[in-house]
């Protein structure tokens, strides 16, 4: 397969935790700029493939390829994520005893070492960056307010914009509508086709309703490789993926 | 409300650095300048006992930047305390030259009774003040930086690296207890004359030294406040509460700890080198893990994440301690057992969190009565308490964050 023009580029990844095989001989691609949704049952290994792309799980073997030529299996979590890989976790992660805004200032791109830090002065120029994140993820009106007192969705968009504030190449976002209502489930899949304008993002997502929202190529896993991958209506024809959602 | 809170902190702190500089000028005056008939006067021994409280304060402030900052719990900080104070006895015992019991000009008593021909290479250097000075911050910073590098390079956190830092103290102890160490093993180093020249016991050296105490605690909390406040510190709070996020977003957060749990050990070195010339001994006793714990409870007692309070809480439990062993000595261990347990359970933000409640509390039944007074025509709005934990500096009040793994 050709990897010039991918974003992401997994080939016959496999990884197992005490034997289970939490991965296994994965393949999956993603073009510059595509937006992907990620459906599986639970178990089937979405998170772990998340871990492997993001340098937090190693993989036994299979290569793992970012922007074409970047091996992420050389690289931690802080230097991926430096070279443009935003990651938003399954149950929403946020600094919960800061404001809005810091949150973001703390996500914001920049030197990531202590002493730019230690000295570091907010300049206009990161106050609009924040302005503008803030009007993308809604949370324009909540600039002061401490992160502990945001619902349980605002929690969720506050992580996208951190992961905005990132300014990455490619982001991984997981179940970010889990717990949401079906107001604030409509307002995100919004929220991401407007990401995905000029960025490309892997949704993981058990919502149906959400995923045919977001109208873009789904890819099932299942058992740690992929089952099946096309449009929403292709896969959910799939009668192997029926098996596995309704049990056999 | 949250700039309200913010500068409510900010003038704790400035009070606090305020007394203490007060302190610094009046305790002296008090001591020297005024005659022992009056009633103002203080006596020598209270300058000594304050003078070394305010040591441990500055130990518990040194604690709080990176237990209740960045949520490491280390139960060796002590060891940090009694490196720096042993670096200053080194200087201290250098001083006393051929003063001695056995008249050496160069080897201090314990090296001649123990048969030493010269002195030990680590000796050279300390008949210096600013190398002795050099040491006491740069040995305990650089155990903190290598043990550090260490334990947060490879993930070691909570109870684990709790645990191995009191194995790090309990070892040193074993191996300054050794008389082969050459720091006068079981009896340390003491018998101090001069320090910088002036007479170790006169009265004007001891409140010279309370005031030296005073003015570097007033420092520390002012350079506390500043990491605090800073991007920095915002970052040290964000490790605490949600490590993985700060990975995914780029940030080194072992160098993050690595960076406050080298600043905090190098405070714990001063605080020790202040302690040893006003108690005129150090000795591997210093080392033991349960005065480590010890520091733990006056900050837990204080109000860990307030910076005031852990000053607060050392002076407090000392103060009791002084008065406590005099009155019922042998039940000294159990009331300390108990008032951390009763803090855990009761008072879970110290005593600064319970002030800070309580005033929030009676700010809201003011307004809560004002608008009351205020709905005889309109409709009676219930006032709303915004309730964070530690934010900015010195604030606390209920509902601390949860710490949040990540998925």
């Amino acid at each position: 397969m050709n990897k010039s023009n991918t974003i992401l580029y997994l080939d016959g990844v496999s990884v197992s935790f005490d034997g289970f095989r939490a991965i296994n001989n994965l393949s999956l691609v993603l073009d510059k700029g595509e937006m992907r949704a990620i459906i599986g049952p639970n178990g089937a290994g979405k998170t772990t493939m998340m871990d492997i792309v993001t340098g937090k799980t190693r993989p036994d073997e299979g290569e793992v390829f970012f922007d074409g030529q970047v091996d992420l299996t050389r690289h931690d979590e802080a230097e991926i994520a430096m070279m443009g890989i935003g990651r938003k976790f399954q149950k929403p992660t946020v600094f919960e005893s800061h404001s809005v805004e810091d949150n973001l200032m703390l996500a914001l791109k920049g030197p990531r070492s202590i002493f730019p830090a230690l000295f570091h002065r907010a300049s206009a120029n990161e106050a609009r960056r924040i302005d503008d994140i803030l009007g993308v993820v809604r949370l324009g009106d909540k600039r002061e307010e401490t992160a502990a007192n945001l619902s349980h969705g605002q929690k969720q968009w506050l992580e996208i914009g951190m992961l905005l504030a990132q300014d990455p190449k490619l982001l991984l976002v997981d179940e970010p509508v889990a717990g949401m209502t079906d107001a604030e489930t409509e307002e995100t899949a919004r929220l991401l086709k407007d990401i995905a304008r000029d960025h490309s993002v892997v949704v993981v997502e058990h919502d149906m309703h959400f995923v045919r929202e977001l109208g873009v190529k789904v890819t099932c896993l299942h058992e740690g490789s992929v089952l099946s991958e096309g449009t929403l209506d292709f896969v959910s024809a799939d009668e192997r993926v029926v098996e596995v959602y309704l049990g056999r | 409300m949250i700039t309200q809170r913010f500068l409510g902190a900010d003038r704790r702190i400035a009070a606090m650095i305020l007394a203490l500089l007060a302190a610094a000028v009046i305790v002296p005056l008090l001591n020297l300048a005024v005659s022992p008939q009056s009633a103002f006067y203080i006596p020598p021994y209270i300058v000594a006992l304050v003078g070394k409280y305010l040591c441990y304060a500055l130990l518990a402030l040194a604690l709080d930047l990176v237990w209740g900052y960045c949520g490491i719990l280390s139960l060796g900080h002590g060891a940090f305390f009694a490196l720096g104070g042993y670096a200053m006895g080194m200087y201290l015992m250098r001083q006393i030259g051929s003063r001695g019991v056995y008249g050496n000009p160069i080897l201090p008593d314990f090296m001649v009774f123990l048969n030493y021909k010269e002195l030990p290479w680590f000796w050279y250097g300390f008949d210096h003040f600013w190398f002795a000075a050099l040491m006491v911050l740069a040995v305990p910073g650089l155990l903190a930086f290598v043990f550090g590098w260490f334990a947060f390079r490879s993930r070691v956190t909570g109870v684990y690296l709790s645990i191995i830092t009191q194995a790090m103290t309990y070892a040193l102890l074993l191996a300054f207890f050794r008389n082969d160490m050459g720091f006068g093993g079981n009896n340390g180093l003491t018998d101090f004359k001069d320090i910088l020249g002036f007479n170790v016991q006169a009265d004007a050296t001891r409140s010279a030294l309370f005031s030296a105490s005073a003015v570097t605690l007033a420092l520390a909390v002012f350079v506390t406040a500043a990491i605090v406040r800073s991007k920095y510190g915002k970052l040290l709070m964000a490790v605490r509460d949600a490590e993985s996020r700060t990975r995914f977003l780029g940030w080194r957060a072992e160098n993050v700890k690595l960076f406050a749990f080298t600043v905090s050990a190098i405070m714990a070195g001063i605080a020790g080198a202040l302690y040893v010339p006003q108690v005129g001994i150090i000795n591997p006793g210093e080392f033991e893990p349960a005065n480590s714990i010890e520091v733990v409870i006056w900050t837990a007692v204080g109000g860990r994440g307030t910076i005031v309070g852990p000053i607060v809480g050392a002076l407090l439990v000392n103060a009791g301690k002084s008065w406590f062993t005099g009155v019922l000595p042998e039940f000294w261990l159990f009331a300390l057992g108990g008032l951390f347990v009763a803090v855990t359970l009761l008072l879970p933000k110290g005593v600064v969190g319970m002030w800070d409640n309580w005033r929030s509390q009676a700010k809201a039944l003011r307004a809560a009565s004002l608008a009351a007074a205020a709905s005889a025509e309109t409709e009676a709005s219930q006032p709303k308490i915004v309730r964070s934990a530690a934010r900015t500096p010195g604030a606390w009040s209920a509902a601390g964050p949860e710490p949040q793994p990540a998925e």
